[in-house]
């Protein structure tokens, strides 16, 4: 057996490490106050005071960018968590009942699948003025088509399954079955699911705030930071391509790791490799 | 305590289980043999009612004397485990590989019963020993990938006593299993049925295995039950052509390789195999496979004939005959 770990997996491993590490490290310290200006300031090449500079209000740049990278963390974790606990619930009580419940849900995820978050978080900033919170929810609620669906083919097959029956026969309801016997069995294929969807779940949160629907000034955000650049282009040029490169590696990270993790889950797929 | 009365699953396709007519009273054990796609399971998992989605059942399957032919599933999960449990062919496949084999076990007994944790690790104890699991305490705490087939079959047999039923289907029990180790899970079902008084139906295809540890045996083809009698009788002088064929079908130790004239012998077999529902005779199911079919068999269905109060058999040659 080929015990070595997938490259995607490694790379993706890595990728999230320091992303996350350096959103955690936020938490408790940043070089400088991320909000500070310094307009006499602006415009600073790096230097040992501002590793990368300063932007057109001579607020530290790594100072942004990590706090950027707890919003952007937090904002995915919420979304994610959130939409993919309804999804995941929906998919398994319609893989539970079955019938004609399990064909309405089915129906009411492809409605929601049609429906694109942002013009969600259009709606929703329109109606309750844009916010992070709000671009939370239009993440979340992408998201809950996309777990209901996984989680109900792969239930699905689960509740074909010997051991499904050999609890059925013991009398157990399908409340039972689906918490002790269903979920944890699909638990890996959610997880991967999950994963992929953080990955997408960050570059929605970039372009809700790109377009001034995310975060709110003074929150940083890698989105409104790339944002406030397009219009220094020429003069800074810098400042687009930073958070430029956070936002690839993040949903690079957080993409390959999804990948190796279905490739060392789903042992068919690893042995085509 | 279980009576079928003219019950009948029925497909889109056809007739798994045409017009079964049995009872089982506390402490009986019956037999079931036949062919793989005889309907063994079928009538198995209709017993727990667990006929397929799809199937459409008629006729009376009585349990304590309450029709539950039409019952939904929340009346079934209560007769389940405490009434009628069952273990079934795959001991690999019917545990949760993600799970403790005694919160497996457990379970039931806290669902139906109430039991607090600690009251139900003693029931499950007490079960793994009086199902012969060695070092019981160490077991529970296991995961099946880390027992054996046979062991596995056990914590599957103390998973279907868990709540004291008065009935246990055995769906092949030993099928999946070494010969010796069939043996021995054979004589526990025997044991543990004689113990508790517990009435015990045995599926499988080992006429060995159902001479050994059954009283009444019924003989199923393609849907129908063909013969019906006390296991010894019926083995002794079968009166249906299936089940002629299935004895004769059996190795028999005592006789030669090789006949008189230095040929090797071929084991007897009956011609085919069972049809595919869609594809089965609509008079007798065996007609198209049976030696001594008459032109009425395939287009009308026996009656069954009863030879005394507990023989019977479903076939147009044996009406009017040895009545
Ligand atoms: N869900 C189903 N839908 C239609 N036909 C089925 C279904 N399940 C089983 N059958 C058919 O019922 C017949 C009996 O099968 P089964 O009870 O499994 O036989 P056995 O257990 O004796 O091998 C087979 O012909 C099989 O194809
Ligand atoms: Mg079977």
């Amino acid at each position: 057996m080929n015990r070595r770990l997938p490259t995607n997996l490694v790379i993706g491993a890595v990728l999230v490490a320091l992303v996350v590490g350096v959103a955690a490290l936020s938490l408790v310290w940043t070089p400088h106050d991320p909000t500070l200006m310094n307009i006499r300031g602006k415009f600073a090449d790096p230097s040992e005071a501002h590793w990368l500079g300063t932007d057109q209000l001579g607020r530290d740049v790594v100072s942004q960018l990590m706090a950027a990278a707890r919003n952007s963390m937090t904002v995915a974790l919420v979304a994610v968590l959130l939409g993919g606990s309804i999804g995941v619930a929906l998919g398994l009580f319609a893989s539970a009942v079955g019938g004609w419940v399990e064909d309405g849900v089915m129906r009411l995820a492809d409605l929601g699948f049609a429906f694109p978050a942002l013009l969600f978080a259009i709606m929703l900033a329109a109606v309750f003025g844009p916010s992070l919170s709000n671009a939370v929810l239009a993440i979340a609620f992408i998201n809950i088509p996309i777990f209901a669906r996984v989680t109900r083919g792969s239930a699905n097959q689960i509740w074909t399954l010997d051991y499904v029956s050999a609890s059925r026969a013991a009398g157990m309801n399908k409340f039972v079955i689906s918490r002790d016997h269903i979920l944890p069995n699909i638990a890996a294929a959610i997880i991967v699911q999950a994963t992929i969807e953080f990955a997408v779940a960050i570059l929605a949160e970039a372009a809700l705030s790109y377009l001034g629907l995310g975060a709110q000034p003074p929150a940083s955000s890698w989105g409104r930071m790339l944002s406030e650049a397009q219009t220094l282009m020429y003069l800074a040029p810098q400042l687009a391509i930073y958070p430029g490169l956070c936002i690839i590696t993040a949903v690079l990270g957080f993409g390959l790791l999804g990948d190796g993790l279905r490739d060392i889950s789903d042992p068919r797929l690893s042995r085509q490799r | 305590m279980l009576e079928l009365t003219d019950y009948s699953v029925n497909f889109s396709a056809g007739a798994a289980l045409r017009q079964a007519n049995l009872t089982i009273k506390p402490g009986d054990r019956l037999g079931i043999v036949g062919e793989s796609g005889s309907g063994k399971t079928m009538l198995a998992l209709s017993l727990m009612g667990m006929a397929p989605d799809g199937a459409t059942l008629s006729g009376a399957l009585c349990v304590d004397g309450i029709d539950m032919t039409q019952r939904n599933e929340i009346e079934w999960q209560n007769i389940r485990a405490r009434r009628v449990a069952m273990i079934f062919q795959e001991p690999m496949a019917a545990l949760n590989p993600l799970r403790r084999v005694g919160d497996t076990v457990m379970e039931p007994m806290r669902v139906h019963e109430g039991l607090s944790h600690d009251q139900a690790q003693a029931r499950a104890l007490s079960l793994f020993e009086e199902v012969g699991i060695p070092d019981p305490a160490a077991r529970l705490r296991q995961f099946p990938h880390e027992l054996s087939g046979g062991q596995r079959q056990r914590v599957l047999i103390a998973l279907a006593l868990a709540c004291n039923p008065a009935l246990l289907i055995a769906d092949e029990p030993t099928t999946a299993l070494d010969a010796n180790v069939a043996v021995l899970i054979t004589d526990l079902l025997v044991r543990l049925s004689q113990e508790r008084q517990m009435a015990l139906v045995f599926i499988t295809h080992d006429i060995a295995a159902v001479a050994r540890a059954t009283q009444d045996i019924v003989v199923m083809y393609g849907g129908d039950m063909v013969e019906y009698g006390p296991t010894a009788e019926v083995l002794k002088t079968p009166h249906h052509p299936y089940t002629k064929g299935l004895l004769d079908a059996l190795p028999d130790p005592s006789r030669t390789t090789h006949d008189a004239n230095g040929k090797r012998r071929r084991l007897p077999t009956i011609p085919g195999t069972v049809p595919q529902l869609q594809d089965l005779p609509q008079g007798c199911r065996f007609a198209g496979r049976c030696p001594v079919e008459v032109p009425q068999c395939a287009a009308q269905k026996p009656a069954t004939q009863s030879f005394a109060v507990n023989r019977s058999s479903a076939c147009h040659l044996n009406e009017g005959a040895k009545r």
